[in-house]
């Protein structure tokens, strides 16, 4: 064999992994230029010239930052009500024993493991049979309802890690349940706690099936996107799809630093 | 995670009768779960007799509708949208597959030959999520764009050739095709793949394949009887994962294809938000969970892995 195939056989693994890497990376690289286009016409698929109209206006297009306003409004109070929701549950499953907790653990798992447009569907035929108003509420309770599920399983790994005897050793130490659970036990799932909370804010931020059936006529940010692939796609979008990576990609990066820091205190 | 996973258990039937724990203390697990359970009831269990009771209504939008046990919506549903079911099992399968096939290499270099760069990578998978999937689809639309490079590429290979012949493009087209949205599909469901995998595969001690390498196996025999047999469990959570949001999505259907690539999700997604037909929609809906709930179980008894949950 000749030397050229045997670097590309031994290669081979690097090669296809970093090319489907460049498939997952290719659409951001994507909505990254096309933020500095100035395209002619309403829509923009095509490059025309290099311009940085839209990130100097980014709120430009009508009703676009009031969207994006009520879509993070959404997140965070979804985030909040999932992640209590959330942890009680998964405390209930590790902590106790009690009855009906294979049926506890089924309804858990089921919203996961459905497409959500069944989802979607069922509770807009609830909301549709009661009369209720879509809108801002009814978007609340179905992201709280699909979050759920997921900051159960994040809590609930977490805990499950965790040596029950810190626990008691707090109670030799004379503290009551509430300390012990205050000091002791909440420090401790509090990574599985954030996890848990950042998935459901990602989850409910970016949510468009189960928005798009129980929205009625409230908009929030991917239903503005759905829209304007209709209507016409604005710049802006593409300027707040950037700086909405950048700002993850930066938080993320801040967190790998301080816990790089802290381990390196540790030794 | 073996010995710690048993919980201390305040558990009142289980600790020794030193003293009896109060009702209070015992009924702490329900007051815990109730609220969570709760919702989940309201707005996930009941939902889903509320559609159960839509199915079988008739009725009309301005009459309104009255429960009158139609069963008839079902098969009626299914015999006029069998094409638009049999096109979702199909793309979904095949967004599958393909991820199976271009996530399995990036996550095994991830986790055996990406060294000091393991984060990096792991950071670039997931990072695609920061940005709205729906803007990150319409770029497709740019990418897969008419005599855009990616197209003129393809045209020049005769990649298009091969796929017109199998029927998911037309001419020298990619946009509007069953490529695009089987394109669109598998990118959008690739992390979902490669995640799982990585996991999986992260966990396998490496010493089993220099054992396998030491007992004259190939790098060929190797993967195929060691790693990937040890890589079940990923592969299965990630074939799931993949194919159940795949199968009930219209998005990329929407945005990448054409009206003669409409899929299930596109179908439930008018019946219910444009032509106003509830029963058949809510009948449509039930077929599909059926489907996928039948498919994934016998996928989970075949593929041996039922600890999965």
């Amino acid at each position: 064999m000749s030397a050229p195939l045997g670097w590309l056989r031994r290669h081979l693994v690097v090669i296809a992994g970093l090319a489907t890497l460049a498939y997952l990376t290719l659409p951001n690289v994507v909505v990254t230029v096309f933020s500095f286009n100035n395209p002619t016409g309403r829509f923009n698929y095509a490059w025309q010239e290099f311009s940085l109209e839209a990130w100097k206006d980014p709120c430009g297009v009508a009703d676009m930052c009031g969207s994006l306003s009520l879509s993070l409004q959404i997140a965070l109070w979804s985030t909040i009500g999932a992640t209590v929701l959330g942890t009680m549950i998964a405390f209930a499953l590790v902590r106790y024993r009690f009855r009906a907790r294979g049926a506890v653990n089924s309804l858990i798992f089921l919203p996961m493991a459905m497409p959500e447009i069944v989802m979607a569907a069922s509770l807009l035929a609830l909301f549709l049979n009661m009369g209720i108003e879509l809108g801002f509420w009814t978007i609340l309770i179905a992201h709280v309802m699909f979050c759920l599920s997921f900051v159960v399983a994040a809590v609930k790994a977490r805990v499950l890690s965790m040596d029950p005897r810190l626990e008691e050793a707090a109670r030799d130490l004379y503290a009551g349940p509430v300390q012990t659970f205050l000091r002791v036990t909440l420090p401790i799932a509090a990574p599985g706690i954030a996890a848990g909370a950042l998935l459901s804010f990602a989850l409910s931020f970016d949510d468009f099936i189960i928005t798009n059936f129980n929205s009625g006529n409230t908009v929030t940010f991917p239903m503005f996107v759905w829209g304007s692939a209709q209507r016409g796609t604005p710049v802006q979008i593409n300027v707040i799809g950037t700086a909405m990576f950048v700002i993850a990609v930066l938080v993320v990066l801040a967190g790998q630093v301080v816990s790089s820091r802290r381990q390196k205190q540790k030794h | 995670m073996t010995a710690t996973a048993a919980p201390p258990a305040p558990a009142p039937e289980a600790e020794p009768p030193v003293h009896k724990p109060s009702v209070r203390k015992r009924l702490v697990p329900y007051w815990l779960l109730l609220p969570g359970i709760l919702w989940l009831l309201v707005f996930f269990v009941l939902p889903m007799a509320y559609q159960a009771s839509t199915s079988v209504q008739t009725g009309s939008l301005e009459e309104g509708f009255q429960v009158t046990w139609h069963f008839q919506t079902y098969w009626d549903a299914f015999t006029e949208y069998y094409p638009q079911f049999l096109r979702s099992l199909l793309y979904a399968g095949t967004a599958t597959v393909l991820c199976l096939l271009l996530g399995y290499p990036l996550a095994y270099l991830i986790a055996f030959r990406a060294g000091r760069w393991r984060n990096l990578l792991l950071i670039l998978v997931i990072a695609p999520f920061f940005t709205s999937f729906l803007i990150r689809t319409l770029a497709w639309k740019t990418i897969l764009a008419d005599s855009g490079p990616v197209v003129e590429a393809l045209n020049t290979l005769h990649v298009l050739d091969v796929t017109s012949w199998l029927g998911m493009t037309e001419g020298e087209r990619v946009l509007a095709t069953p490529l695009a949205v089987v394109c669109g599909l598998t990118y959008n469901f690739l992390p979902f793949m490669i995640l799982p995998l990585y996991t999986s595969l992260e966990r396998i001690d490496t010493r089993l394949h220099e054992a396998a390498g030491d007992l004259y196996a190939t790098p060929a025999t190797t993967f195929r009887k060691v790693t990937f047999p040890l890589s079940m469990p990923g592969v299965v959570s990630g074939t799931l994962l993949t194919f159940i949001p795949a199968s009930g999505d219209y998005v990329n259907a929407e945005l990448l294809g054409s009206t003669d690539t409409r899929m299930i999700g596109n179908v439930i997604q008018s019946q219910y938000l444009r032509i106003l037909d509830y029963p058949t929609a809510a009948a449509l809906s039930f077929i599909l969970m059926a489907i996928v709930l039948i498919m994934v179980t016998i996928y989970i008894r075949r593929a041996g892995t039922e600890d999965l949950v």
